[in-house]
C-alpha cells in the first residue's frame, strides 16, 4: 500500500472508528445481561418486607427475626439502657452517623435518632465489619465494655443504642425501615 | 530449550499423522526426550504430585455433582446423603475434601522451593507469574467448594468473604455494598448465592487446568531451574525427563498418595470444622468462626489490623506481592545454597508464614502468658503480618545488593559428577 501524507481523515479512517465504536458499545450491550442476572430477582425483591408481634417481648429483652435473610433483632431497653446511651458524647462515637433509614443520610447518631420509640430498639443484626451476627449483651452475660453487643468473629464493639465503639467495624449497626402498625405490631421495610 | 525434535516415527500410521497432527511428536518432546537438569532433588517432585491432585479433585468433583443439590434448602441433606447412601460416597466426599488439603500442602512446598532456589528469576517470570495465578484461582475454588457444603462454617465463611468487598465502601460509598448484593443475588447469602458459587466451583478448576497448561508451557521454554540455579550450559548437565524423572515423580506421588490416603482412611475429618456439620443458621453466627487452615495465614493477617478497609488491603497485598517478586529481589545469584544471609531470612520466613498460620486459628482476644506478662496475639500477629511484607519489599531488594554470594560451582555435571566422565545419556 502506498503511503499517504494527506492530513484529511480518509474515508477508511471513517469506517474504521466506526466499527470499533459499534463493537465496543455493542459488546458492553450484549455483556450487561450477563452481569445483571447476578442481581437480586424479583421473587428476592418481592419479600422485602415482614410484620412481627413484638407484645412478648420483656424490658430488657433481645428478639432476633429474619428479615431478607438476615438476623433483625428487636431490643426491648430498659431504662438504664436508655440512659446509659443518652449518656455518650457524640464525640465519643466512632461513626457520628444515625445510620437510619427512616431519616436523611447526614442525622447525627444521637439515641434519639437511633429509636424512634427510645423503649424499642430496631436493628439489622449484621456487623458492619465482615457481616457476621452480634451476640447480645446482658447484664448477667456481659458481652463486650459497652452493654450492646459484641461481635465474635473479629471483636467489634457494640454499645446499647447499637453504635461501633471498640474494634474494626466502621459503622453502627443499620436501623431499617420499620413503623409501628399498633402498639405490639412492628412492620419492618 | 529442547532444541530440535529428535522423534522419528517408526510405523507408517504415526508417520501419517505426524504429517497432519504431530501430537505424538509433541508429546516425545515434551515428556520423554525433554532435558532436564540431572540435580533435580526431592522437592522437585511437587509440579507433579500437583498435577495428580488437580486431576483427582476433578475426577472426583464431577462424580459428586452428580450427587449434590445446590439449594439452600437440600444442599446440607444432599452432602449428608452422599456420605450415607450413596455407594462409595463417604469415600469419594472424604477424597475431595481432604484433597483440597493435599492440594494445597503441596502447592505450598512447590512455592516455598520456588522462592529458595530463586525460580523465579529471569528468565522465569512468566512461570512464577502463572504460577502465582494458579494459586489465587485455587483459593478462589477452594473457597467456592467449602461453602457448597452449607453447614454453619460454610454459611458464615461466604458472608465474611463476599463482606470484604462491602469494604470499598469507604472509598466511594453504596458501591461496596452494590458489588456485596450483586455476589449474592440477593440482601444476603442465600439460595442465589449457593447456586452461582456451584456453577463457579464447577468451572474454576478448568480454568486452572489451562492456566497449569500455560505454566507448564513456560516451564519448557527456559527449561527447569535447578537446585544450584545455575544454567545448564550443554547435553552433560541434562537427562532425558523419561525415565529419569517420571520415575522418581512417581516414586514420589506414590507416597504423597500413601499419606494422604492414610488421612481419607483413619482421620477424614482431620483439618475439618465440626461446626460444619451443623446446618446453615443464617441468624446465628458460630462462637469461633476460623476458615480452613490453608486460609488461616491470611485471615491472620487480615484480624490484625483494626481498621476495615486497611484490612482488606492488607489481605490483598498480602497475594499480589507474590506477582511482584521477580522484580524485588536484585541477587544475581538465584539459589539459596549460595546466599549465607537470605538462606537465613527465608527460613524465618517460612517460620513466620507457619506461626500466622497458627495466630489465625486462635480466638481474637487471646494472649500469651510470658513470664508473667500477657502478650496479646494480636500484636504477635503485627509483627508477624509486618514480617510478611518485610521480606518481600525490604529483604528481597536490600540483601540481594549487599549479601557477598559464595562461589557457584562451574557446571551442574562438576558438581554433580565430580571430574568422572558423565555417562551418555541413553
Amino acid at each position: 500500500m502506498a503511503t499517504t501524507t494527506a492530513a484529511e481523515p480518509t474515508r477508511r479512517d471513517f469506517i474504521y472508528i466506526a466499527t470499533g465504536a459499534a463493537a465496543a458499545v455493542g459488546g458492553a450491550l450484549a455483556a450487561w445481561p450477563f452481569i445483571d442476572q447476578m442481581n437480586p430477582s424479583s421473587a428476592v425483591l418481592a419479600l422485602a418486607s415482614i410484620e412481627v408481634d413484638i407484645a412478648s417481648i420483656q424490658p430488657g429483652q433481645s428478639v432476633t427475626f429474619k428479615w431478607r435473610g438476615h438476623p433483625l433483632f428487636v431490643r426491648r431497653r430498659t431504662p438504664k439502657e436508655i440512659a446509659e446511651a443518652n449518656g455518650v458524647a457524640l464525640s465519643d462515637l466512632k461513626d457520628p452517623l444515625a445510620r437510619n433509614a427512616n431519616l436523611a443520610e447526614d442525622a447525627p447518631a444521637t439515641d434519639r435518632n437511633r429509636s424512634t420509640k427510645p423503649e424499642w430498639l430496631v436493628l439489622v443484626g449484621v456487623c458492619t465489619h465482615l457481616g457476621c451476627t452480634p451476640t447480645v449483651s446482658t447484664p448477667q452475660v456481659p458481652q463486650g465494655e459497652y452493654g450492646g453487643w459484641l461481635c465474635h468473629c473479629h471483636g467489634s464493639q457494640y454499645d446499647t443504642a447499637g453504635r461501633i465503639r471498640k474494634g474494626p467495624a466502621p459503622e453502627n449497626l443499620a436501623v431499617p425501615p420499620y413503623s409501628f402498625l399498633s402498639a405490639t405490631r412492628l412492620k419492618v421495610g | 530449550m529442547s532444541g530440535p525434535s529428535t522423534y522419528v516415527p517408526k510405523t507408517a500410521f504415526s508417520r501419517w499423522l505426524d504429517a497432519r497432527l504431530p501430537i505424538i511428536r509433541f508429546a516425545n518432546d515434551t515428556m520423554l526426550t525433554f532435558p532436564t537438569p540431572r540435580n533435580l532433588n526431592f522437592w522437585y517432585a511437587f509440579g507433579a504430585i500437583l498435577t495428580v491432585f488437580l486431576g483427582i479433585q476433578i475426577v472426583t468433583g464431577i462424580v459428586l455433582a452428580m450427587h449434590y443439590v445446590p439449594n439452600e434448602n437440600l444442599a446440607f441433606d444432599s452432602v449428608e446423603s452422599i456420605m450415607r447412601d450413596v455407594n462409595y460416597g463417604w469415600l469419594l466426599r472424604y477424597m475431595h475434601a481432604n484433597g483440597a488439603s493435599f492440594f494445597f500442602l503441596a502447592v505450598y512446598v512447590h512455592m516455598f522451593r520456588g522462592l529458595y532456589y530463586g525460580s523465579y528469576k529471569a528468565p522465569r517470570e512468566v512461570l512464577w507469574i502463572l504460577g502465582v495465578v494458579i494459586y489465587v484461582l485455587m483459593m478462589a475454588t477452594a473457597f467456592l467448594g467449602y461453602v457448597l457444603v452449607w453447614g454453619q462454617m460454610s454459611f458464615w465463611a461466604a458472608t465474611v468473604i463476599t463482606n470484604l468487598f462491602s469494604s470499598l465502601d469507604q472509598i466511594v460509598p453504596h458501591v461496596g455494598t452494590a458489588i456485596a448484593t450483586w455476589l449474592w443475588g440477593g440482601f444476603a447469602v442465600g439460595d442465589a448465592t449457593l447456586n452461582r458459587f456451584f456453577s463457579l466451583h464447577y468451572l474454576l478448576p478448568f480454568a486452572i487446568a489451562a492456566v497449569v497448561g500455560l505454566h507448564i508451557w513456560a516451564l519448557h521454554v527456559p527449561g527447569n531451574n535447578n537446585p544450584l540455579g545455575i544454567d545448564v550450559k550443554g547435553p552433560q548437565d541434562t537427562l532425558p525427563f523419561h525415565p529419569y524423572y517420571t520415575a522418581k515423580d512417581a516414586f514420589y506421588v506414590a507416597l504423597f498418595v500413601v499419606l494422604y490416603m492414610a488421612v481419607v482412611f483413619y482421620n477424614p475429618d482431620l483439618t475439618g470444622n465440626p461446626d460444619n456439620y451443623i446446618p446453615a443458621n443464617p441468624v446465628v453466627t458460630p462462637p469461633d468462626i476460623v476458615p480452613e487452615w490453608y486460609l488461616l495465614p491470611f485471615y491472620a493477617m487480615l484480624r490484625s489490623v483494626p481498621q476495615k478497609l486497611l484490612g482488606v488491603l492488607v489481605l490483598a497485598g498480602a497475594i499480589v506481592t507474590l506477582f511482584f517478586v521477580p522484580w524485588l529481589d536484585t541477587s544475581k545469584v538465584r539459589s539459596c545454597r549460595f546466599r549465607p544471609q537470605m538462606k537465613f531470612f527465608f527460613w524465618f520466613f517460612v517460620v513466620d508464614c507457619i506461626l500466622l498460620g497458627y495466630l489465625g486459628s486462635q480466638s481474637v482476644d487471646a494472649a500469651w502468658n510470658l513470664a508473667g506478662i500477657d502478650l496479646p496475639l494480636v500484636w504477635v500477629a503485627r509483627f508477624a503480618t509486618a514480617y510478611y511484607f518485610g521480606f518481600f519489599w525490604v529483604l528481597l531488594p536490600l540483601v540481594g545488593l549487599f549479601e557477598k554470594p559464595k562461589a557457584l560451582p562451574d557446571s551442574i555435571a562438576k558438581s554433580v559428577l565430580g571430574n568422572a566422565q558423565p555417562m551418555p545419556a541413553e
